[in-house]
């Protein structure tokens, strides 16, 4: 029993050290001028989580008709989308819109096709050096890791999509008085530095959803947020299925172990 | 205890063999009738769990290692391609990347349990020096494996690690340049650091077979320090250690699966999944958790050579650990100052955790430099001074003496 207070002590001492310096160390940061994260509701956190497929598609949607123009989504391929609800068809369909580079043919020369369900998602610009040019100086990065990339996740590209102010907001200001919004960049409260290179891409009624959900800006938002979420981790449903099962199992299997320890040591102590 | 007599194996393929290579009467006198002390408690489990660790990690690695590709270009690809599209590779990789987190946990608790009960003086001297060399090759194997995703932390953590040795005198700079393979970190660096990699795992095995092969011999320690002194203060290895083993693997397992199937990456840093760029320096670069204390000892001192010497000789003052504590006593259960000390060390080293997190400015680099100082103190003049002026209470004559008194108290209470 002693043990166990002196290591209550030993935890209560470092804790206390711990959360008294990560309070100074706020402070000493000037930590929190910005607005925190947005934290809204996704149906694929916790335990339980999963995607919701409509969601996905309304993300599709946006992802084609907003972001796709610059951003690439490495690692994917057309095929993928049979995953969110889409129909080999309608896959079909999707891949057979993008032209790709093939080739060489027989007389060595390369050449442009549709692409198929097999094909990588079709890239905006041909290299860096185009994407640059094409985006003052800066490439866009691609999206398909950006949920697992970025501190905050999921919160942290809802939050930089709804982000945007027309004007620098007083507490910048109040933080850093010099503070200039280069040109060409737009002001974001959630992107480091505050200074972003893309502009504001969503807007309410900027496209139509075909389920007929209202486009405001949090709608799609939020929307194509889980579809990045799904590009990032297209293995998060499963991954969570299969995990209820083992820790179900191991659970059980631990208890039995530990009557079964018990048996065997009955007699021993 | 000692001379156990082979049993007389009836079936006869195993006598055949075994009379050619006694393998069976080995894995019975080593596994099963191995006399251990009985009053092991569950700190005593932590060793065979980070040997399970390893094996996980060792099989987990060697399937990865088939679909990575250790290429500047393709490092990076050929993970998520082992994440989207190789059958199950999401569940390998993730407990690879979390099965070490684990190991580190379970080493770390393995090594202040010897601390805490004496595990390092005679006769374990050489069990205990092997010991600490496997955490030391497991923090070289650990960092390696880091940099091979190929990520911006990966690649920042190299630079910044092996930049380290230009802080030698005279040879410094060609040797840093000797083990990146080039000029800088570069595709050389990261096809050399695949190879250790997969090369120092086995090594790491084969001094873990070192460390029970001294284990056997100079038998367990206990909560009592006490040496076995006959058959009643022992029991069979099987069933009872191979039970509470299989027990404490359990949880272990829940913990482990726990964060493989619903927070896979809560360890990993989000910023190496964007792919190296020498041209971009991540804002913070931060070792993982296991490595903070080290990293906390390394900022601690202005001098970057003095830095490096400093945090070396942190993890070199364990191996003289047996020279250091003059205590008569093995175990802290009967040092009644010790304990205290004992717990400091422990709070004092997850303080260091804490400040190798954070960022080296302000209060942060006081606090690492009284930090740095105090485990150092612990180990120089703490210990020494201990077993001089401590006066320790009585030990028990016998392990199996010292469990009937605790049978005798549990009755009065």
């Amino acid at each position: 029993m002693s043990t166990l207070t002196r290591i209550a002590t030993a935890a209560a001492v470092a804790a206390g050290l711990t959360l008294g310096l990560g309070a100074v160390g706020a402070q000493a940061a000037g930590g929190g001028e910005g607005p925190g994260l947005k934290r809204p509701y996704w149906s694929f956190e916790g335990v339980f989580g999963g995607y919701d497929e409509q969601q996905l598609r309304r993300g599709w949607e946006v992802y084609a008709q907003v972001c796709k123009s610059c951003h690439v989504l490495d690692y994917m391929h057309y095929r993928n989308l049979e995953q969110i609800g889409f129909t080999e068809d309608e896959v079909k369909e999707i891949a057979a819109s993008f032209e790709v580079e093939d080739g060489p043919d027989e007389w060595g020369e390369m050449f442009m096709r549709p692409a198929t369900p097999m094909d990588e998602f079709a890239k905006p610009y041909e290299n860096d050096a185009i994407a640059k040019l094409a985006n003052g100086g800066v490439v866009p990065p691609n999206l398909s890791v950006m949920a697992r990339a970025r501190d905050g996740g999921a919160d942290y590209i809802y939050s930089l999509m709804l982000g945007y102010r027309d004007e620098v907001p007083e507490w910048v200001l109040e933080h850093d008085p010099n503070f200039e919004l280069p040109a060409g960049k737009s002001f974001n409260a959630y992107f480091p530095g505050y200074a972003i290179s893309m502009p504001q891409q969503l807007f309410e009624g900027i496209l139509e959803y075909p389920d007929g959900t209202e486009p405001s800006a949090e709608q799609m938002a939020h929307d194509v947020t889980a579809f990045l979420q799904w590009a990032a981790e297209p293995e998060l449903e499963d991954r969570k299925a299969l995990g209820r099962y083992v820790l179900v199992f191991l659970l059980v299997l631990t208890a039995l172990l530990y009557a079964y320890k018990r048996e065997i040591w009955k007699d021993a102590h | 205890m000692s001379s156990t007599p082979s049993p007389v194996w009836s079936n006869r393929t195993i006598k055949w063999v075994d009379r050619r290579l006694p393998i069976f009467s080995m894995m019975h006198k080593e596994l099963i009738v191995y006399p251990t002390p009985r009053n092991l408690n569950y700190w005593w489990n932590f060793g065979s769990l980070a040997g399970i660790a390893l094996v996980i990690l060792i099989l987990t690695g060697i399937f990865l290692a088939m679909f990575y590709t250790p290429h500047e270009d393709m490092a990076f690809a050929s993970i998520e391609r082992i994440m989207r599209e190789v059958n199950f590779g999401w569940l390998i990789r993730f407990i690879h990347m979390n099965a070490v987190s684990l190991f580190f946990l379970v080493v770390y608790i393995h090594i202040f349990r010897g601390m805490y009960y004496g595990s390092y003086k005679a006769p374990r001297e050489l069990l205990w020096g092997i010991g600490v060399l496997i955490y030391l090759v497991m923090v070289g194997t650990a960092f390696l494996g880091y940099v091979l995703p190929w990520g911006q932390m990966s690649f920042w953590a190299a630079t910044v690690i092996t930049s380290l040795v230009t802080a030698i005198p005279v040879v410094g700079n060609d040797l840093a340049i000797w083990l990146w393979g080039g000029f800088s970190v570069d595709n050389d660096t990261l096809k050399r650091f695949f190879a250790l990699h997969y090369l120092l795992p086995f090594v790491i095995f084969a001094l873990v077979f070192l460390h029970l092969w001294a284990l056997h011999t100079t038998k367990s320690n206990n909560p009592t320090g006490v040496e076995v002194k006959k058959p009643a203060d022992t029991l069979p290895f099987h069933p009872y250690y191979t039970m509470k083993d299989a027990f404490g693997l359990g949880v272990a397992l829940i913990v482990l699966c726990f964060f493989v199937f619903f927070y896979p990456n809560y360890f990993n840093h989000a910023i190496n999944y964007v792919q190296a760029d020498p041209m971009v320096t991540p804002e913070h670069i931060v070792p993982e958790w296991y490595f903070l204390p080290f990293y906390a000892i390394l900022r601690a001192v202005p001098d970057k050579l003095g830095g490096v010497v400093l945090m070396f000789l942190a993890i070199a003052i364990w191996f003289i650990l047996p020279l250091l504590d003059t205590s008569k006593t093995r175990s802290g259960r009967f040092r009644p100052i010790f304990k205290w000390f004992f717990w400091l060390l422990v709070a004092d080293f997850v303080l260091l955790t804490y400040l190798g997190a954070m960022p080296a400015e302000g209060i942060y680099v006081t606090l690492g430099m009284w930090a740095t100082g105090y485990y150092f103190f612990h180990f120089v003049v703490i210990l020494p001074l201990l077993g001089w002026f401590e006066k320790p209470l009585p030990v028990p004559e016998s392990i199996s003496a010292a469990v009937t008194a605790g049978h005798e108290k549990e009755a009065a209470a």
